[in-house]
């Protein structure tokens, strides 16, 4: 890793990718945070993982599957019970501007 | 004694005889509540009308002798648990009106079982955090000291048995949310092995290392409430087709000959010398009663902070992109376009402290860095397995620390993350190797705060590892005080 | 400078299965918006995925037809972006490790056959819709969709042209639709195609900048498409510019395609495998059980028609188009013992009537042992080809067999020769210019007493016996 430190434009891409915005003052803040945990997890290139395989699962599982079988679906009105908005049977959103 | 005081056993020997009914021991708790919610907040929504009526209907099963396993007790589930026509907000403005369509199976089990709800627990937004200081409707109070922090992030739950605001209670455990509450707070924490208890309806934080378990007065409620819940559930892939044996069975055999592995790795500089103490204390009790103790080396304990930091906030910036405004849970008002509606719903949503852990999340995902952060992340926690698999080839169990210090003031750490991350440093290491944890209440500082003791064992070992916890508590007999509230 | 163009096709079928690939909710199209949603696929708090069987089963059915090599273990990945028809914030998917890789099919192309790689198949779920509204600045999410499953399978970038990437997706199309785990309806949304498109100086390996081409919903408008933009790339390289690499929309009422300008940059998609799934293990005894139920492939069964019942090739692609058709046509050969007559009728009468109608092979009121018994009845003289054609349209309109027609029509072929040999000297009798005329060399005359024969028996004659009689009593 030869990055050891978050830059404010790499943190204002990051944001902008988890949809997230701040202010100035708590760009700042955030940066000098996010740099210094940054910089603790520096500690795990020490670590000699040759030939390790990442471990995704604490627990070997396999081939845990579902029959293809129709349960019961919600009924319309209690999907959409907790839309902030909705129109008709649809969520209703701000229109994407491409 | 008062009802609310009393533990599940207790009170379920008392319902069987008669002795007691459902009613008036949810009223007990009520009462209590009543008393002492104003400042311990334990609570961000209580349940009382429904909790009654179950109550009342409890006390007409056990007059018809329909008693199950836990009939009329009064429980208190930490508000990450989906419960169908209850508001479940997670600690978090993001979701302050959502009202799931359906209960998480240990909810339930639960139900099924017999359980009254007293009300959803106050918990660090999104399970994220070690003080309950990050709940968008305020922080919980430690029982023992109402100016200093139960723990996290299952504060609320442990602050709640602590305070007899219920009789026992639930939580969910990431990186040691139910175990450092519990000792911050003088009660039984556990957390199971990982697929041992269902996370469907756990609303996720980070799914590899999220586990549901209770808070109890002492262990042997422990035992019965996992009884309850644990078991598979075809509806989440990753629970495990394991066999649940009857916990209460372990409790008594004691630990006579049994081998006890300390971590070196685990009495480090910086924790509490009053903690250290107690610690000790508790291996000679141990030692008292029977076991031999062994110092072990767990070699990459000093990542697992690291690892943890990157693999949690991950798996959370991808579990936390469906809070977007558009289905269900806050949305900002007056959005130019669609992405205007993201940013402002996002960052007016959720806290600092889960904003913070998106970013790093996000940021060890993204292109460029997956394999210096995540996978790398990934490849150490395998070693970090490793190493338990290779001591509990010569160890029964292992003995702990639960947490470096006791609980701490309100508002001390919040300023400083890496600090507030410290406090999790003897409890990460289970969630990433996936085995199973109980801290028990070891001792007392001079000020008067609870200090707790984690024991370890393999995977799939929760017996024996409520048989330890057991046989500690029988031998240490440590003095059962109650909070002055 | 001749530039050849490099075409890779990305397709996502839609599974045929009963439920979604994750939750219990019904796959079917068409459905009221949001009635076909749960807390799963809605990707509410706390909800968990499991992976439906079935669909692990369709994906190694294509996988096997099209010669890929399944992998022992895959695993499951996040996609992360945001979108709203996407719930959960991102797509379960297959990235890392897919479950089957380099495989190929053939393809019949400018009369001879080529082979196109497959890079791999994945399995992953599909998205909601998203609907903009005409009027207002909003937008309306059905989520009906959502985690309905899809097979993504990618071709190497082995295509060379427009007509060969057409021929290409009609290939894979047939195949999905013969293993009936798609339906492969592209208006409906459940067969979909991008492609990859660059070129390069011809003869040279190195590849070009590609641009990726979305939108095309129809296999014409995905040959309009390609042919559209290798043309434009043309344009650009030969002016001495770069073709810049990006996505573009095809409209195909202006025949043009647009660059889909967007304020990101290249999505950054963060794959990680998916912690709430488990990988999927595929041991051999699976891998053959699938293999067992693999019906037998179009260009396999259309090779067999060409070799067992010496029908020419275009006849056996007719009538492989689907497999009812082609199991229909066999039944038929197989009652009849006639596969060459059968292939006339049935490519003919039966499929022009159910065309008209806009009907499908398996609703048709001609049942394969009728049509055998009306071909019998040709062969054995007791109706003549002629007659048979008003046989067969009776025998459609109606459901009859064709006895119960032919009593009803008095149509049986008057075959006893000695009757016609009396009709046949009558009309000699009654024609004796004409019978001179053809003794003199006349050979047109011929037709003439045919006509009469016919004429006098109404069409009801054998015209083989008449033929003969005419020549064995004309000859004098």
């Amino acid at each position: 890793m030869e990055k050891i430190k978050i830059t404010k434009d790499e943190v204002a891409y990051v944001a902008h990718l988890a949809r997230l915005s701040f202010g100035e003052e708590e760009m700042g803040r955030f940066t000098s945070q996010l740099n210094d945990i940054l910089l603790y997890m520096e500690k795990l290139s020490e670590v000699d993982t040759t030939g390790v395989e990442p471990m995704t699962h604490a627990i070997a599982q396999k081939n845990a599957f579902r029959s293809d079988t129709v349960d019961s679906s919600l009924p319309s009105e209690i999907s959409l019970a907790n839309a902030p908005a909705a129109r008709g049977n649809c969520f209703e959103v701000p229109k994407v501007i491409e | 004694m008062e009802l609310y005081e009393l533990t599940v056993h207790v009170l379920q020997d008392k319902l069987r005889a008669g002795e007691t009914t459902s009613a008036e021991i949810t009223a007990s708790v009520f009462g209590r509540i009543d008393a002492v919610e104003k400042n311990v907040r334990a609570y961000i929504t209580l349940m009382r009308e429904s909790a009654l009526a179950e109550a009342a209907r409890a006390d007409e099963k056990i007059k018809k002798g329909e008693i199950g396993a836990l009939t009329g007790i009064p429980l208190a589930l930490k508000d990450i648990y989906c419960t169908k026509g209850v508001r479940t907000t997670c600690g978090s403005r993001i979701l302050h009106n959502f009202i799931p369509p359906y209960d998480a199976t240990v909810v339930e089990k639960l139900r099924a079982a017999g359980a009254v709800f007293t009300g959803k627990t106050n918990m660090d937004e999104f399970a994220m955090g070690s003080s309950t200081e990050t709940s968008f409707f305020g922080v919980t109070r430690n029982p023992w000291d109402l100016e200093r922090i139960p723990g996290g992030s299952s504060g609320g739950s442990a602050a709640a048995v602590a305070a007899g605001e219920c009789i026992a209670a639930f939580g969910s455990d990431t990186g040691g949310s139910i175990r450092q509450p519990a000792a911050l707070c003088g009660v039984v924490g556990m957390k199971p092995t990982y697929g041992r208890v269902s996370r469907y309806g756990l609303i996720a934080f980070a799914s590899s290392l999220d586990q549901i378990g209770p808070f109890t007065k002492d262990v042997e409620d422990a035992a019965i409430l996992m009884n309850v819940i644990a078991g598979y559930d075809p509806r989440e892939s990753t629970s495990v087709p394991e066999p649940v044996p009857d916990y209460r069975e372990f409790l008594g055999r004691g630990i006579e000959g049994w081998t006890v592995g300390i971590p070196k790795e685990y009495f480090i500089a910086g924790i509490d010398p009053e903690v250290e103490a107690a610690v000790r204390r508790a291996i000679t009790v141990v030692e008292q009663a029977g076991a031999r103790c062994i110092e072990v080396s767990l070699p990459h304990t000093e990542y697992c902070l690291a690892v943890y930091y990157v693999i949690a906030p991950a798996e959370a910036s991808s579990n936390l992109a469906r809070y977007d405004g558009v289905k269900y849970g806050f949305r900002s008002e007056e959005n130019r376009d669609l992405l205007d509606m993201y940013k402002k719903t996002r960052s007016a949503g959720f806290g600092a402290e889960v904003k913070r852990r998106i970013m790093i999340g996000t940021y060890a995902l993204s292109s460029g860095y997956y394999d210096a952060y995540y996978k790398k992340a990934s490849q150490v926690r395998a070693l970090i397995k490793r190493d338990f698999d290779r001591v509990f080839t010569d160890c029964d169990a292992l003995l702990t620390p639960t947490a470096p210090t006791p609980a701490f003031k309100v508002g001390e750490k919040t300023d400083d993350p890496m600090q507030m991350y410290l406090s999790d440093i003897f409890t990460i290491s289970t969630n990433l190797a996936g085995i199973p944890g109980i801290s028990v209440p070891c001792g007392f500082t001079s000020g008067g705060l609870p200090i707790g003791l984690q024991f370890l064992a393999g995977h799939f070992q929760e017996g024996r590892l409520l048989q330890i916890a057991s046989a500690y508590e029988k031998h240490a007999n440590i003095e059962k005080r109650r909070p002055s509230l | 400078m001749q530039y050849e163009p490099v075409i890779g096709l990305e397709v996502h079928a839609q599974l045929l299965t009963e439920a979604k690939i994750f939750c219990g909710c019904s796959a079917k199209f068409g459905a009221s918006p949001n009635t076909h949603t749960c807390p799963i696929c809605l990707g509410m708090p706390g909800v968990l995925p499991v992976l439906n069987k079935k669909v692990v089963e369709f994906m190694m059915k294509m996988a096997l037809a099209t010669n890929c090599r399944i992998n022992r273990e895959c695993d499951f990945a996040r996609k992360n972006y945001f979108y709203p028809d996407l719930p959960k914030g991102y797509q379960i998917s297959q990235y890392a490790h897919p479950p089957a890789e380099h495989g190929w099919i053939e393809v019949e192309h400018n009369g001879g056959k080529k082979r196109i790689g497959i890079t791999r198949i994945h399995m992953e779920e599909d998205a909601g819709k998203l609907m903009h509204d005409e009027y207002n600045p909003v937008s309306h999410v059905d989520l009906n969709r959502t985690g309905v499953p899809l097979i993504e399978i990618v071709s190497e970038p082995d295509i060379r042209g427009a007509e060969e990437a057409a021929a290409y997706l009609r290939r894979l199309h047939e195949i999905l639709v013969y293993l009936e785990i798609c339906d492969g309806n592209m208006e409906e949304g459940s067969f979909r195609c991008d492609a990859n498109v660059s070129l390069r100086p011809a003869g040279t390996e190195a590849f070009g900048t590609r641009t990726e081409l979305k939108n095309m919903n129809s296999f014409r408008n995905v040959q309009r498409a390609l042919e559209y933009e290798i043309k434009r790339q043309q344009y650009v390289l030969e002016g001495g510019g770069q073709v810049i690499q990006e996505s573009r929309l095809w409209d195909d009422t202006a025949g043009v395609s647009h660059s889909m300008r967007s304020k990101e940059e290249a999505h950054d998609y963060r794959y990680f495998p998916d912690p709430d799934l488990v990988p999927v293990v595929i041991d051999d005894a699976w891998i053959e059980a699938v293999r067992a139920t693999l019906p037998e492939l179009p260009l396999e069964k259309r090779e067999r028609f060409v070799r067992d019942y010496q029908i020419p090739a275009y006849d056996a692609g007719v009538l492989t188009a689907s497999r009812t058709l082609a199991d229909y046509y066999e039944e038929v050969v197989r009652l009849s013992g006639e596969p060459k007559i059968a292939s006339n009728w049935v490519m003919g009468d039966v499929l022009r009537f159910l065309n008209e109608d806009k009907k499908e092979i398996r609703d048709c009121p001609i049942t394969p042992a009728a049509l055998a018994e009306m071909i019998k009845l040709i062969q054995a003289g007791t109706i003549s080809g002629k007659m048979a054609k008003e046989v067969v349209e009776a025998m459609y309109r109606t459901g009859n067999s064709p006895e119960t027609i032919i009593k009803e029509k008095g149509l049986v072929q008057i075959t006893d020769e000695g009757a016609l040999a009396a009709t046949v000297a009558e009309m000699i009798g009654k024609n004796p210019e004409q019978v001179a005329q053809y003794r003199a060399g006349k050979e047109k005359v011929f037709g003439f007493f045919v006509g009469q024969v016919m004429k006098a028996t109404q069409g009801k004659a054998n015209p083989q016996l008449i033929n003969d009689l005419l020549k064995k009593m004309l000859a004098g």
